[in-house]
């Protein structure tokens, strides 16, 4: 074969390639939007995270605002650390409380954003006051066990009489 | 500069224990062709790996072009062997390039010269062998013959002083052998280069070299020129010369008694 | 009894020796090939040519067989789902498997019978017709002038081919799922773009290609290089490839994966 006609063939064989590449980039992956775009970070402090991921997802009011960029732990409060990033075309009031939520009953884990009243705007290394930790089902399901089982004492108490 | 392209005194080598040269003496002098002879698996094709470079003598002395082969590094290699071609035994034609490409390969190899040029130099040196009109073939549509010569154009490409041949003619039809033959006689005289062929094909060889070396079992066994080797009255040579059924190089392979392995009872 | 033992022993343990042995000598050839790459990039024509053969020449098979990886990656996914009544993740499944996992290996694996046994065969017939040898006795260097440029040429191009698969086999399932079956559009396309993550599972799956390419063509073009210089001995070696490579595909598989995902 001729150098130029295969010349060709390999530029148009890379040329795809890197398509599908940026197919799978754009259209498959999630490279779109705020990853590339300005950003500010806010740190939140949780009292327990639990299963919480970095690189979980942000919401607020359901719509993906940013995404939690580091977990850490405070020393002092013994408390964990969250810093979110957030897109930097959404403000919200430096009152928002952000509570730990799961999406569905067993689901992923993510930070849900409630706008406050205030009329100051989050800015970059702010930290939020308001906060809700997981909901860890182990405790959850052990405070139900236990509110039955004096439930069940109460009731049992006077028959025993 | 010495008179002498090759010089090899007491050369011995060894693949490990199996020691293949046993104190071989050879002079290739300028301008000369010089036949290599034996018979299979004598050491022949050992020797010219040898003066190729491929191997390293282990005792005594072999200078190519004045360079001392056993204390040569690999930049003094590669130096030498552009002044060296080689036509191996089937011509070993790059498979996937064009006899035209074939022929550049070494000059694009190792020189900055311009497209135009090299194709003038290549058509050139295919014309010398005769096969200008087959530069865009490709090795695969070439007979044995014309793929030898092919591989002979390479070889004289970059205008080497030493050309080394394996079995040139092997497997040749008599036309191809002829040709390739006068090839080789003609090449040595016109380009003033220097020919160590390597064959065992003695009729074509005493036609045409100047002088012949018979290795057998890593010695060489006789020397001299045609005439001297025609006239000669040496069992081994006389053999050769002759293609003689049974002589010194025995017919049968070293076995016990025909008779006991028969299991013949008398 | 102890003598039948005794020879046994003694057969694995040349076997042993034997297979380290070669390993070492892969080890050489390999180094010694990065080291001598400098021509194919400086003579960036020659990686092209091997670019063609490696990689042009595998798109066919790379194609078609992405496209019907990821049309019964639909079907069979799509049934799996509907158990759960969650059919829009179809687009999830589809993509995760080919992105992270059967893009690179399934490709690889098809790399390493097409590309990769034609590679052996050709420097171990190159080798059998002396065309090596000529080469040395031109003085030119083998490994930079053959080895190097078809080193480069296949590692380019098997990254090139791995997306192209996985593109290919997201498309098929997108036909089987959506245009066949009739899954919501729009979900398959945005639950997949919620799930897939550029870092975690496109970038490692490239990586992941990369590293296969780089396994299967050193080891194609050892054994090609290491082949006995006959028919049988080529022949062979080109099975070696395949078989070796393909192990080494799966095994490196494993020891990536366990890297990437289990790690946080």
């Amino acid at each position: 074969m001729q150098r130029a006609t295969l010349d060709l063939w390999v530029g148009l064989f890379v040329v795809a390639g890197l398509g599908a590449l940026l197919f799978l980039a754009l259209k498959v992956g999630n490279m779109t939007g705020f990853e590339s775009g300005q950003t500010y970070v806010v740190k939140a402090a949780f009292e327990n995270i639990g299963g919480l991921k970095p690189r979980a997802p942000v919401k607020s009011a359901g719509v993906v605002v940013g995404r939690v960029s580091e977990i850490g732990f405070d020393n002092h409060s013994y408390e964990a650390v969250v810093s979110l990033k957030l897109d930097q075309q959404y403000k919200f009031p430096r009152d928002s409380n952000a509570s730990i939520m799961t999406s569905g009953l067993l689901g992923e884990q993510y930070i849900a954003l409630e706008a406050g009243g205030e009329e100051k705007m989050l800015a970059d290394g702010d930290t939020l006051k308001l906060t809700q930790g997981a909901v860890v089902l182990e405790n959850l399901i052990g405070q139900f066990l236990y509110n039955k089982a004096e439930g069940a004492g109460s009731t049992a108490g006077p028959a025993e009489q | 500069m010495s008179d002498n392209l090759i010089e090899i005194r007491d050369l011995s080598f060894a693949y490990g224990d199996r020691l293949v040269l046993k104190g071989i003496n050879l002079v290739a002098r300028r301008g000369q062709v010089v036949a290599i002879m034996g018979i299979s698996g004598g050491g022949k094709t050992t020797l010219l790996r040898l003066i190729g470079g491929a191997l390293r003598p282990t005792t005594g002395l072999l200078t190519v072009d004045g360079v001392d082969m056993s204390r040569i590094d690999n930049a003094g290699l590669y130096a030498l062997r552009r002044r060296m071609g080689m036509l191996f035994q089937f011509g070993a034609l790059f498979t996937d390039m064009s006899v035209y490409d074939n022929v550049a390969f070494p000059l694009r190899e190792h020189t900055d010269l311009p497209e135009e040029m090299i194709h003038d130099l290549v058509l050139m040196k295919l014309n010398a062998v005769g096969l200008r009109g087959a530069s865009e073939l490709m090795p695969s549509e070439l007979s044995g013959g014309m793929a030898r010569r092919v591989a002979l154009a390479r070889a004289i490409a970059l205008e080497p002083r030493l050309i080394l041949y394996d079995e040139p003619f092997a497997g040749l039809d008599p036309i191809s052998l002829g040709v390739t033959g006068n090839l080789i006689r003609r090449l040595t005289d016109t380009l003033g280069i220097t020919s160590i062929v390597v064959t065992h094909d003695i009729q074509e060889s005493l036609r045409m070299v100047d002088y012949v070396y018979f290795v057998s079992e890593g010695v060489i066994a006789a020397e001299g020129t045609p005439d001297e080797l025609r006239a000669s009255d040496e069992p081994f040579v006389h053999q050769f010369v002759h293609g003689e059924e049974d002589g010194p190089v025995p017919f049968h392979y070293p076995a016990q008694g025909y008779a006991a392995d028969l299991e013949l009872r008398a | 009894m102890t003598a039948l033992a005794l020879n046994t022993l003694r057969r694995i343990g040349r076997r042993v020796v034997n297979s380290v042995w070669r390993m070492g000598t892969a080890t050489r050839f390999f180094a010694l090939t990065l080291l001598h790459s400098g021509q194919s990039f400086s003579r960036f024509h020659l990686t092209i040519r091997e670019i063609f053969s490696a990689g042009v020449l595998s798109l066919i098979i790379i194609l078609v067989s992405g496209l019907f990886v990821g049309m019964v990656l639909g079907l069979q996914g799509y049934e799996t789902l509907q158990t759960y009544g969650s059919e829009e993740a179809l687009g999830v499944l589809v993509s995760l498997s080919l992105v992270r996992e059967l893009g690179p290996v399934v490709a690889a694996l098809l790399f390493a019978s097409r590309a990769g046994s034609a590679i052996t065969a050709e420097i171990g017939l190159m080798k059998a017709t002396e065309q090596i040898a000529a080469m040395e006795m031109m003085a030119v260097d083998p490994i930079a002038r053959v080895v190097a440029p078809r080193f480069w040429g296949a590692v380019i191009s098997m990254p090139l081919l791995a997306a192209l698969f996985s593109a290919m086999g997201i498309f098929g399932g997108y036909l089987v799922g959506v245009v066949l079956i009739g899954v919501d559009e729009g979900s398959f396309w945005s639950q997949m773009q919620a799930a897939v993550d550029f870092r975690e599972d496109v970038l490692n799956g490239v990586i992941k290609s990369v590293v296969f390419g780089v396994a299967v063509t050193a080891i194609a073009l050892f054994e090609g290089y290491d082949a006995p210089p006959t028919a049988e001995g080529v022949s062979r070696a080109t099975t070696r490839t395949v078989v070796t490579s393909s192990l080494a595909i799966l095994g490196l598989d494993f020891i990536l994966t366990a890297f990437m995902f289990s790690g946080v």
